[in-house]
């Protein structure tokens, strides 16, 4: 792959294991966004010739997202990031429906600060980092309105898998009036959308994580407007989601999502097996380091470590210098590493929780990362321990 | 060498990477994030992060972050706050420079491989014949600031650098201005980073603090007035001490915290022969005899004589001034220079 100037390496010197931070985009992508990055700039509400191409290769686009996602096109609705897709999904629903948003205290900020912010409910998680069903059934039942109810379908840290058959029954049960939105945005790679999306109501997806470009979001809502539209204004996305749409952005994530629905069986297994060679190798070599999720409550992506006697800031900037590409928990505005809030909600020691690691591995990721990981990682551990 | 710069987002640190990088060091910037609360000035808050980041892009060098919250709170916040619950006047930049950037960033720079941790501070780090080295006062005599960095002894000066010690602030902003540094016009920071000005010390404390009335009375016992919070007051204050007004200046000269008085009395009654320094620390072999004493971060030295002395298996130095001096109060820093004034020679904390 060509050189990038910008960050002084070549892609390929790079050990990239962030993928569920942000994806490498996918080459059939970005060829897909040149033309109405070049040429097509019309504005697809247009009433010319120029503008009904765009508007077409939206309406196709949207076509082909609904596919994927085991919904229909008019249910799909085309956002600015996966944050905003939640906020919508969770503000819109109060804002209809009044009463209360509750969500699991594993959440990604984009929805926990969310509800927290509308004063909604928080219910706790097992120490996989599943929302605990009981607590959510007696939070539920305690509550005479419930707006919503968010629960993410794969947890963006450690790689959880939530079971929404499982949380809808109990929503339905305990506040047959409420939505069920899923946080879908770690899921896309490794489930089959088709199975996720019948269980709920609302469903939110991020372009980036999965090969596309950044800045576009999805909101799935299913059978007709149930919230609030966020951003309003001319009325695009019929009216759930105004502002002009980034035609670009949204041709390219229909050809991304499309390229990692085919290739997703087999990239699982194949991955799934790169990451048990990876988390084997990290404690053959390494004295103290504990798998903080076991493999089959996760995707198969998703190799989350705890390493003791470790700082994993000390550890991230050692993988930094050897281009090794990894991350710990979320950073806050500044940057800064904050400790995890899903690693407490586990019950995780926060002096454990400090040596956290994330691998997260995609469509990119070789074997011989898997084996340059192990040796940089083992090395910048040892270092760190003399 | 592999130097990691602590910059703050301020000009002095800002400059201190760029010498750092013309004298062709591997350079790294670290910001270290130390407060999560409101922060108006300092190190913590977003935008200066952002300045410190934007400065070290200018420069082609890399720009990390380091979350030390945890130790910031636990090391300054906490002592600082119960520094005052015991009626003592604390001084947190020290104790930060003690037990944050000194040790745990010095550690953590050791830790992945650094020779050296650079600040921005106007102080000197010097080396003597024999090997050693010596710390002393910036050449910026209007911004010294080996007063705050005076903990320093030989095993962290060998890995120490201040960059702008030996220039002049002017200078310091003249070679920020001249690279286009966004920093080159950006205000000195002042008082305590992790208390805003809008609320203020009195609001922070009061929020963790209970704060207990106490009585002013003269040096004869006469009640002359009323104070809201005997953990505000502070040996040497005028203000704020509900005094009628007119007459001599009259100055806080006690603190009893247990029967919760406040001494009051003219200039005269606050001066004292001498004053006890606990938690003392030396930049080299410990001094006694005649030296120097600074007393604040911007203050005068003046001549002492100081001498250890044992009180309850502790080395205490005895301070006796050279001719009387204004009280001290109890938990500022006192550093000690040579008679030169240009060498720290050690510190502790008034008792």
């Amino acid at each position: 792959m060509a050189a990038d100037s910008l960050i002084g390496v070549t892609e390929t010197a790079i050990t990239y294991l962030d993928h569920a931070a942000s994806a490498p985009m996918r080459p059939e992508a970005i060829e897909a966004i040149m033309p109405f990055l070049t040429g097509n700039y019309a504005n697809p509400s247009g009433s010319h010739r120029f503008a009904r191409r765009t508007r077409q290769a939206i309406d196709e686009a949207r076509d082909q997202v609904a596919v994927v996602i085991g919904c229909r096109p008019n249910e799909v609705v085309f956002t600015g990031c996966g944050t905003e897709s939640d906020n919508t999904a969770i503000s819109g629903a109060v804002a209809r429906r009044g009463g209360v948003a509750v969500c699991s205290a594993a959440e990604h900020p984009a929805v926990l600060q969310v509800v927290e912010h509308l004063g909604g409910r928080v219910v706790g998680v097992d120490a996989s980092g599943r929302i605990d069903l009981e607590q959510l059934a007696s939070t539920l039942a305690a509550e005479d309105n419930v707006a919503i109810v968010s629960v993410m379908a794969v947890n963006n840290e450690v790689g959880t898998i939530t079971d929404l058959a499982e949380v809808g029954k109990i929503v339905r049960r305990h506040a047959p009036g409420a939505l069920l939105h899923t946080d879908a945005v770690q899921a896309v790679c490794w489930l089959d959308l088709r199975q996720v999306t019948p269980e709920v109501d609302l469903l939110s997806l991020s372009a980036h994580k999965f090969g596309g470009p950044k800045g576009v979001g999805i909101l799935i809502e299913r059978g007709g407007p149930q919230i609030e539209p966020l951003i309003i204004g001319g009325g695009q996305e019929r009216e759930r989601r105004s502002g002009t749409q980034n035609t670009a952005g949204i041709v390219a994530t229909a050809v991304a999502l499309e390229l990692t629905d085919r290739e997703r069986e087999s990239e699982a297994i194949r991955l799934s097996e790169l990451r048990d060679r990876l988390v084997a190798g990290l404690q053959r070599q390494i004295e103290g380091i504990v798998e903080t999720v076991v493999p089959d409550r996760k995707v198969a992506g998703s190799a989350h470590v705890c390493i003791a006697g470790v700082e994993s800031e000390a550890l991230l900037y050692l993988l930094d210098e050897a281009n090794v590409c990894a991350s710990a928990a979320s950073a806050c505005a500044s940057g800064a590493m904050e400790p995890s809030h899903v690693l407490a909600a586990m019950g995780v020691d926060r002096g454990v929780a400090l040596g956290a690691l994330r691998l997260t591995l995609g469509y990119t990721t070789t074997e011989s990362d898997i084996d340059r990981a192990i040796e940089v990682i083992d090395s910048a551990v040892r270092k760190l321990k003399r | 060498m592999k130097v990691m710069c602590a910059m703050s987002g301020g000009v002095d640190s800002s400059v201190a990477a760029l010498l750092l990088k013309r004298a062709g060091h591997d350079v790294v910037g670290v910001t270290m994030k130390l407060w999560g609360g409101d922060s108006d000035t300092g190190c913590c808050s977003v935008s200066d992060v952002d300045d410190a980041r934007r400065v070290a892009q200018q420069l082609g060098i890399d720009h990390l972050v380091f979350n030390f919250a945890d130790d910031f709170n636990e090391h300054v916040v906490a002592p600082y706050v119960d520094s005052h619950a015991r009626g003592l006047t604390p001084n947190p930049c020290i104790e930060c420079n003690r037990s944050v950037k000194f040790a745990r960033l010095a550690e953590r720079a050791e830790l992945l491989g650094f020779d050296a941790v650079a600040t921005g501070h106007h102080a000197r780090v010097g080396q003597t014949g024999a090997g050693g080295y010596t710390l002393e006062r910036g050449a910026d005599a209007a911004k010294d600031q080996s007063y705050v960095v005076h903990m320093l002894d030989q095993a962290q000066l060998a890995r120490t650098m201040f960059p702008v010690g030996g220039i002049q602030k002017s200078e310091v902003r003249e070679l920020a201005a001249e690279i286009g540094l966004r920093t080159a016009d950006k205000p000195d920071s002042q008082d305590v980073c992790f208390i805003t000005s809008t609320a203020g010390r009195t609001t922070f404390l009061g929020e963790r603090i209970p704060f207990r009335p106490g009585r002013v009375v003269d040096t004869d016992g006469l009640h002359v007035g009323d104070v809201a919070s005997v953990e505000m007051v502070t040996v040497g204050q005028r203000k704020g001490l509900g005094l009628s007004g007119g007459g001599p200046k009259r100055y806080v000269v006690d603190v009893d915290m247990d029967t919760q008085v406040v001494t009051i009395g003219n200039e005269d009654q606050l001066l004292g022969p001498g004053m006890n320094v606990g938690s003392v620390t030396w930049v080299d072999e410990p001094v006694s005899g005649p030296v120097l004493v600074q007393c604040s971060a911007h203050g005068e030295s003046r001549v002492a004589v100081i001498r250890s002395t044992g009180v309850d298996g502790d080395t205490v130095i005895d301070v006796q001034w050279d001719e009387p001096q204004r009280r001290i109060a109890p938990g500022q820093s006192v550093v000690f220079y040579d008679l030169a004034d240009t060498r720290v020679l050690g510190g502790g904390t008034a008792l």
